[in-house]
């Protein structure tokens, strides 16, 4: 009974969470992208796949329970907040799918989080049309999301295009860096 | 047509505008080799703020057409047609002269008078007299040089029109301040017209030159504004749920075209300025977007992925029966009719290398002017002969012209910060 088990870890979370909710920091978006920025630099040093692109790092263990490493909406939490895409796409990598599916469970049992994904490209092209393509990148993050029952309410998505790089450069490593969504929680 | 040739055979000039107001050089970083010899000699004043003689000469000198005589290079100064002996001025080998003058008013105010003279023929083409403030100098200035131009050329200057363009500095930690600003043609007195801590994007002039639209991320959404330049007072247009971008006028004024994602993919709208109607235009489930007018308001212009990667795609300004124009090149985007209807400039990519092309719209064929790799934005100069652009090399983005037959180039380099989407004003 997996599922039941991360339940209990997950409630366990949500408990915790509540228990010392004023001891926490408030959660910005500046902190969110500054882990983002950090979670960059970790990839890179584990190397790129060129084929690939970017590989989810410290991809949740599951069945492990949430709450050993972290929580998802802690800024300083170890677990992946970036799905990364491949060039002028929007499907969602098999690679990212373990890491949404986490988020999305950790949303279910957090009815009162809500999550910005904020939608990003790389910079080649056109603005405009990149600030299209990154809205359905964080739209196919939204939809799986919602697959998997988190509620509609809790999510928004917005495009910044190629307007807020992680990364500045011109070749295909920076480019795979920005070929992003990033998921940001907005607390209570 | 051979980017590289042209390369070759083209007189290289280099050219820098510096005052203390000065927040950007221009270099001609390609000419034409007819450029025609033209001497403008210092116009006699006292005390006058502003060097006229300079603007004049610099503005002549970038629009690539000309070849502008050294003050240095001058044996005499005539600032009256009766000081001026034509025979010398054939012998330094030029074929037209200028010369003027300005004094000060009763009214407080500067008389500034010009003359241009063809000095082969020796005799005078054109000369007036003109009142300015002290504070319109610089645009009388600009004055001249659009009146001298008209007549050597046969085309309308363009140096008394304004142009606006992005900048983003970064603060560091991923954020970043974004302004809009509208600067004279030759990026002299900048105007910061909006600032943001969040993306500003996609200015566009009111055909009236008096306001502008752009998309702001204020409020971590992205919204649509009219500004009126003058007063600085605002309105906002779309704040829809999801995309409200690439705001475009309609040539009489009244709407808008621009792309929304409210009803799930991005589509193409027009909405009535007045009545705030909203009108769909493009209904596909790929993106639709960066609409442009054609002049005579009958089309819409736009990008769409909806063949896999964005091509163009023309359609009637009220919708229905939309065309793919771009067969050629996998990335074509963005596109900019020239003030005339004939020609349409684009973001055109292939791999990885992102240049300018201009489409004749008779033939349907495209003319790739830029080398890339990162060119973006076009922007038709009013009178149809250059394109300013957005390019980016070494991380950092700058604006550059090219005059439509991609013979002449020019790069505008700031100060600091990244500048992109060039806009320049239509013609008054």
């Amino acid at each position: 009974m997996k599922v039941n088990k991360t339940l209990v870890a997950l409630l366990v979370t949500a408990c915790l969470l509540s228990a010392c909710s004023d001891d926490k920091k408030p959660i910005s978006a500046t902190d969110g992208s500054q882990n983002a920025a950090n979670g960059i630099k970790d990839a890179s040093t584990s190397g790129l796949n060129a084929s690939s692109g970017l590989n989810p790092q410290g991809l949740p263990n599951v069945n492990a329970g949430l709450g050993a490493d972290g929580e998802f909406n802690d800024p300083n939490s170890p677990q992946p907040k970036i799905i990364y895409f491949m060039l002028d796409s929007s499907d969602v990598q098999p690679d990212f799918v373990p890491v949404i599916t986490a988020h999305a469970q950790y949303l279910v049992a957090n009815p009162s989080l809500s999550l910005l994904i904020e939608g990003n490209t790389d910079e080649r092209g056109s603005r405009e049309y990149n600030i299209a393509l990154g809205e359905q990148r964080a739209r196919s993050v939204a939809n799986l999301l919602l697959a998997q029952g988190v509620s509609n309410a809790q999510l928004r998505i917005v495009s910044y295009g190629e307007e807020k790089p992680a990364a500045s450069g011109n070749d295909e490593s920076t480019w795979e860096q920005n070929r992003r969504a990033e998921l940001v929680y907005q607390g209570k | 047509m051979n980017f590289l040739k042209i390369m070759c055979v083209c007189t290289v000039l280099g050219l820098s505008i510096s005052s203390s107001h000065a927040e950007l050089t221009i270099e001609i970083t390609q000419g034409v080799e007819s450029a025609l010899p033209v001497a403008v000699v210092p116009f006699a004043s006292q005390g006058v703020p502003v060097d006229i003689r300079n603007i004049v000469n610099a503005d002549l000198e970038r629009s690539g057409y000309f070849k502008m005589l050294s003050e240095q290079a001058m044996i005499s100064r005539p600032s009256t047609p009766a000081e001026v002996e034509f025979k010398s001025w054939q012998d330094l080998g030029q074929n037209y002269l200028v010369i003027g003058r300005v004094n000060p008013n009763s009214d407080g105010q500067y008389s500034v008078e010009f003359q241009l003279f063809d000095v082969y023929k020796g005799s005078q083409l054109i000369g007036y007299q003109m009142n300015s403030s002290t504070a319109d100098l610089r645009k009388t200035a600009h004055t001249i040089s659009d009146l001298i131009f008209q007549k050597l050329t046969g085309k309308k200057g363009v140096f008394s029109g304004r142009i606006a363009y992005i900048t983003s500095n970064s603060l560091g930690n991923k954020k970043w301040t974004y302004q809009l600003q509208v600067a004279d043609a030759d990026g002299m007195t900048p105007q910061t017209i909006a600032t943001s801590n969040e993306p500003l994007m996609s200015p566009a002039w009111s055909p009236d030159g008096k306001q502008m639209a752009y998309v702001s991320f204020e409020h971590k959404a992205a919204a649509i504004y009219v500004q009126t330049l003058a007063t600085g007072a605002r309105t906002r247009v779309a704040e829809f749920s999801g995309i409200n971008g690439a705001p475009a006028w309609s040539p009489d004024g009244t709407r808008l075209a621009l792309t929304l994602s409210k009803d799930g993919s991005p589509d193409i709208f027009v909405l009535n300025l007045a009545s705030h109607a909203l009108t769909k235009i493009t209904n596909s489930l790929a993106i639709d977007t960066e609409p442009t007018w054609s002049p005579d308001g009958n089309n819409i212009v736009f990008t769409s992925g909806r063949g896999g990667k964005p091509q163009l795609y023309i359609a009637p300004s009220q919708g229905g029966n939309e065309q793919r124009l771009t067969f050629t090149g996998d990335y074509n985007a963005r596109a900019s009719f020239s003030p005339d209807g004939k020609y349409l400039a684009m973001v055109h990519g292939n791999g990885n290398n992102y240049r300018i092309g201009v489409m004749d719209m008779a033939s349907r064929t495209i003319n790739v002017l830029t080398s890339g790799p990162t060119d973006e934005s076009p922007s038709f100069a009013p009178n149809g002969t250059m394109i300013l652009y957005a390019s980016r090399k070494g991380g950092t983005g700058f604006l550059s012209a090219v005059s439509i037959d991609g013979k002449m180039q020019q790069k505008l380099v700031f100060n600091s910060g990244e500048v992109r989407e060039p806009a320049w004003s239509p013609s008054p």
